[in-house]
């Protein structure tokens, strides 16, 4: 795998394939052709030998039900749902018929991924290609049945409309016999509705996982139950690697009734180093006996680094400019900094924080008939799946994943190195074992997001305009451990670079003369498994970028608003790209544009009351959002306190297939971006995070949450995601409206009141 | 031996006294609505209803659940109007968190059928939501409460051993 966009790509794989509509057992069958396909198997003999590749298949039943198979995670996106609505909108289906069904793991469907808010970006154009295909089919069916053209047909709400009358879909599955191959040309020329003609895509409906979720029937993995199971807690080492078991001491577990033992795992993925698993009747036993036992390690090399190891590492890395590679080199920083009358600078830094998804990592697994299987919610199956095979010591073949729902996601269940605790218990005792971390345990486990250290030095001429903006970032980088397929070629030839921790720091401003040098904390990388959150590199890349873009806008005395639209000109490479990038800055300007209308003035307010801007475009340059959020604040100088009153939000997205679902994401993206920047904060302390429970770790509540006004641009350009990048605006806007409201400038996140009132009397 | 009643239904378990009643509930009776978040009491998630008060099963010894009554979130039958605005507003995100913020929820109406904004908010901040759809929580329990063709459904009203639909359909005319 070669880049983002390839993977994305691959994630659909669907290039350059035929589409199959077809009679199976009564039902209407509809499917992509697989890659290779014998020439001479008609469209229904394949679908009857199951040979296609159904990551998009839908079927009409005779009963007139549209069912259509989601190989996606659901952890709250409604993903299902929008899927579902494209096909259906095509189609020209009855909305009130349409089932989904989330699939398992299995080859025949392909590269399995649910994250980078890629779903609705890749999945858009196949999916509404193959509705397509199955109206033109049904038209042709209905067509010959009543004996008029086709071109006078359309389909409505589940009927195919004739100029002799309507004839249903489920009259059309019933008497008629499909066996029709779109060849790849065919399914380019399809006719696509435009977006005045689309019925389900953009109006308001219900998501179908929602009534599920309101009654405790919805199924996640820590639901499971599998016959003949024991339970299991970790025991976890105390560093993420090279700790190693010396001794075990039980004794004080054995007198608990239901206590079943230990086992110390051996992983031949190396996954795990010195783990030992706590067995039991039941689950609140194991969680006493793991508690009860002693085991004395040999520690691992990081048993002693602390936060502030970290972050000095990335302090002097960031200082040396013969670390890391570039990432962005236009124009030339250094003869703007020679030739500048004024520099600045900024030292941005953040602390660790943790995902925190509700449901606490869990898998329950069993072997049966030769077949392993691993039961539990997880968003990239087949990043976790060869591991799990490894750890097994089998072929992957012999691995099969089974999805539920996620109680949360945020980029946590991408790799399920969660699972392998409970694949290799069950293998060691020879029984169905079900593992749930507690939530201390989760927290310990976690692949956190790294802390990070940003430096920012600007140049400016003698008449206060910005020449020239070098940056450099170093943090723990998820895909160099976990996804290294994914690492690009760095700008300068010298290195790889993980995409998702430098996404971001190529920015959408026109600017002359701009580098970007990427480091890789290394200190961070062996001392915990740095992991993608939500809004992954945007989170913590531009909460730095647009605070120091509010520093320049200062430094030169133009209004940060004014500021930054005389830099979203569009021009040169920010003219943006078709399909995914239609307009470019432009449509980032634009959102800034209708943004300022909306918002007052920090004049307008009372004393120690601001309001803030900052503008986003995640997740990458390939596939961006763009937003443009304001944050008005009030700080309590005694306190240090930040209450942020409102968040106002212009997003441009292209088209909004789920309003309502894409407005909840929004919703719980701006709120993620205030407890983000206000109150997730944790620290490594002798190669462990510190804060593990809600008694110290203490995400946003209702009490706390601002205003929300969201507005989004009416648009016919392709959609983009909108998962993550709710979140990235929020902390520099805070940010930025806090040194508007009180002259500081907070370069270290998250915002706590200390750091506020730290700030306050530096000034003072 | 302790013997409580569960959704109406007299039931005896031989969990040990410090067994979490949250762990009693899922795997021995396998009602799996309710859910383990943090364990310490904190997020809410093992929100049930004891005696008509939300307590957090994960830190409650089953002993202390004698003769109790207890309702989960499948004890609500579908019938509750929080149930319903959950629905109307399109709450739940991930969800995992729901089943705990109904049934918070449903105590606060229970108490004060006509809270204000602030009442929302002091209530329902016991609860941690981490996909943070405290918007639409807000949205459904004002919702609930202010929906004047619904009434207050009060699961414990009804007497364990008639715990029927038809009950409920009277309890909410009652309530009307």
């Amino acid at each position: 795998m070669k880049s983002i966009k390839d993977a994305k790509n691959k994630s659909m794989n669907l290039s350059r394939r035929k589409f199959l509509v077809g009679t199976v057992s009564s039902s209407l069958v509809m499917a992509f052709a697989p890659g290779i396909m014998s020439s001479s198997a008609s469209a229904k003999e394949s679908l009857q030998n199951k040979v296609f590749s159904p990551t998009i298949w839908f079927e009409i039943a005779a009963t007139g039900e549209v069912m259509v198979n989601i190989a996606k995670a659901e952890m709250g996106q409604h993903v299902g749902t929008a899927l579902a609505r494209i096909v259906a909108d095509e189609l020209g289906a009855d909305w009130r018929k349409v089932k989904i069904t989330h699939v398992d793991t299995d080859p025949k469907w392909g590269f399995m991924v649910t994250g980078g808010s890629w779903s609705i970006f890749t999945s858009y154009k196949p999916l509404s290609q193959a509705g397509a295909a199955g109206r033109i089919a049904l038209i042709e069916a209905a067509a010959k049945l009543k004996g008029v053209s086709p071109a006078d047909c359309d389909t409505e709400n589940g009927y195919v409309i004739t100029p002799k009358g309507k004839v249903s879909f489920t009259d059309l599955v019933q008497v008629g016999e499909f066996n029709r191959t779109f060849t790849e040309d065919e399914l380019a020329k399809l006719p696509l509705k435009s977006v005045k003609d689309h019925k389900l895509i953009g109006a308001d409906f219900k998501a179908l996982d929602i009534p599920v979720k309101t009654n405790g029937s919805a199924k996640y993995g820590i639901d499971v139950e599998v016959e003949g199971m024991v339970y299991a807690r970790p025991i976890l080492p105390p560093t993420r690697y090279g700790s190693r078991v010396l001794k075990v001491d039980d004794s004080k577990a054995k007198g608990l009734a239901g206590y079943l033992g230990y086992e110390l795992l051996t992983d031949p993925s190396e996954t795990l180093q010195g783990w030992v698993s706590v067995l039991a009747e039941d689950y609140p036993t194991a969680i006493k006996a793991a508690d009860a036992i002693k085991v004395k390690y040999q520690a691992g090399p990081t048993s002693h680094i602390g936060e502030q190891d970290i972050l000095a590492e990335g302090e002097r890395q960031v200082k040396d400019t013969g670390e890391g590679y570039l990432f962005v080199e236009d124009g030339n920083v250094d003869s703007a900094r020679k030739s500048a009358k004024t520099h600045i600078e900024g030292l941005y830094r953040t602390n660790t924080a943790l995902h925190f998804a509700l449901e606490p990592l869990n898998a329950t697994a069993h072997f049966q008939n030769g077949m392993w299987h691993i039961h539990g919610g997880n968003q990239w199956q087949s990043l976790t799946l060869p591991t799990l095979a490894k750890a097994l010591g089998v072929e992957q073949d012999k691995v099969i994943m089974h999805q539920y729902y996620l109680g949360g996601g945020f980029g946590r269940r991408l790799w399920g190195d969660y699972m392998i605790p409970a694949a290799l218990t069950s293998k060691q005792i020879g029984k169905p074992v079900k593992l749930i971390f507690t939530r201390a345990d989760d927290s310990r486990f976690d692949q956190v997001r790294s802390a990070s250290v940003a430096r920012f030095q600007a140049s400016l001429d003698e008449a206060g305009r910005l020449t020239g903006l070098e940056h450099a970032f170093s943090a723990g980088w998820p895909s160099l451990s976990m996804a290294p397929g994914f690492m690009a070629e760095s700008v300068d030839k010298k290195g790889k670079l993980d995409p998702f921790s430098t996404s971001g720091a190529d920015h959408w401003y026109s600017m002359a003369n701009h580098r970007a040098r990427a480091i890789n904390n290394n200190l961070a990388q062996e001392t915990f498994l740095p992991g993608w959150l939500r809004s992954v590199g945007h989170g913590w890349i531009v909460w730095g970028l647009e605070s120091f873009v509010d520093e320049i806008a200062h430094e030169a005395e133009i209004d940060p608003i004014n500021f930054r639209l005389s830099m979203l000109d569009g021009a040169g490479k920010h003219t943006g790209k078709a399909p995914e990038s239609v307009g470019g800055a432009k449509r980032a300007r634009h959102t800034l544009e209708v943004l300022k209308k909306r918002i007052k003035t920090s004049a307008q307010l009372p004393a120690d009351e601001a309001i803030g801007i900052a503008v986003t475009t995640g997740q990458e340059r390939t596939m961006p959002a763009w937003i443009s959020t304001a944050a008005h604040v009030k700080v309590d100088r005694a306190s240090g306190n930040i209450q942020v009153k409102k968040i106002t939000m212009v997003v441009d997205a292209g088209i909004i297939v789920h309003p309502d679902g894409a407005l909840a994401q929004l919703e719980g993206g701006a709120l993620w971006g205030v407890s983000l920047a206000l109150k997730e904060f944790t620290e490594f302390e002798k190669g462990q995070v510190r804060d593990v429970n809600l008694n110290s770790y203490q995400p946003l509540r209702m009490n706390d949450i601002p205003e929300l006004e969201i507005e989004f641009i009416k648009s016919s350009e392709v959609p983009v995601g909108l998962g993550e990048q709710g979140v990235i605006g929020i902390a520099p806007a805070i940010g930025n409206a806090v040194y508007e409201a009180v002259g500081v400038r907070l370069r270290d996140l998250p915002m706590k009141p200390d750091r506020v009132l730290d700030a306050l009397s530096k000034k003072a | 031996m302790i013997e409580f009643y569960l959704n109406g239904e007299k039931v005896t378990t031989q969990a040990a006294e410090d067994t979490p009643l949250l762990w009693v509930i899922r795997d021995e009776f396998k009602l799996t609505g309710t859910k383990f978040g943090c364990g310490i009491a904190m997020c809410g998630a093992c929100t049930v209803h004891i005696d008509g008060n939300a307590i957090r099963s994960c830190s409650y010894p089953v002993s202390l659940a004698k003769n109790a009554k207890i309702t989960t979130i499948e004890g609500l039958n579908n019938e509750h109007p929080m149930q319903k605005a959950w629905v109307e507003e399109q709450v739940p995100q991930c969800g995992y968190c729901q089943s705990g913020q109904i049934m918070q929820a449903a105590t606060l109406l229970k108490y004060n059928p006509n809270p204000s904004d602030e009442d929302i908010v002091n209530h329902m901040s016991a609860n941690l939501c981490r996909c943070m759809a405290y918007k639409r929580i807000h949205k459904a329990v004002k919702r609930a409460s202010t929906d004047s063709s619904v009434g207050i459904y009060d699961p414990q009203a009804s007497e364990p051993e008639t715990y029927e639909a038809s009950n409920l359909q009277s309890d909410k005319q009652l309530g009307a």
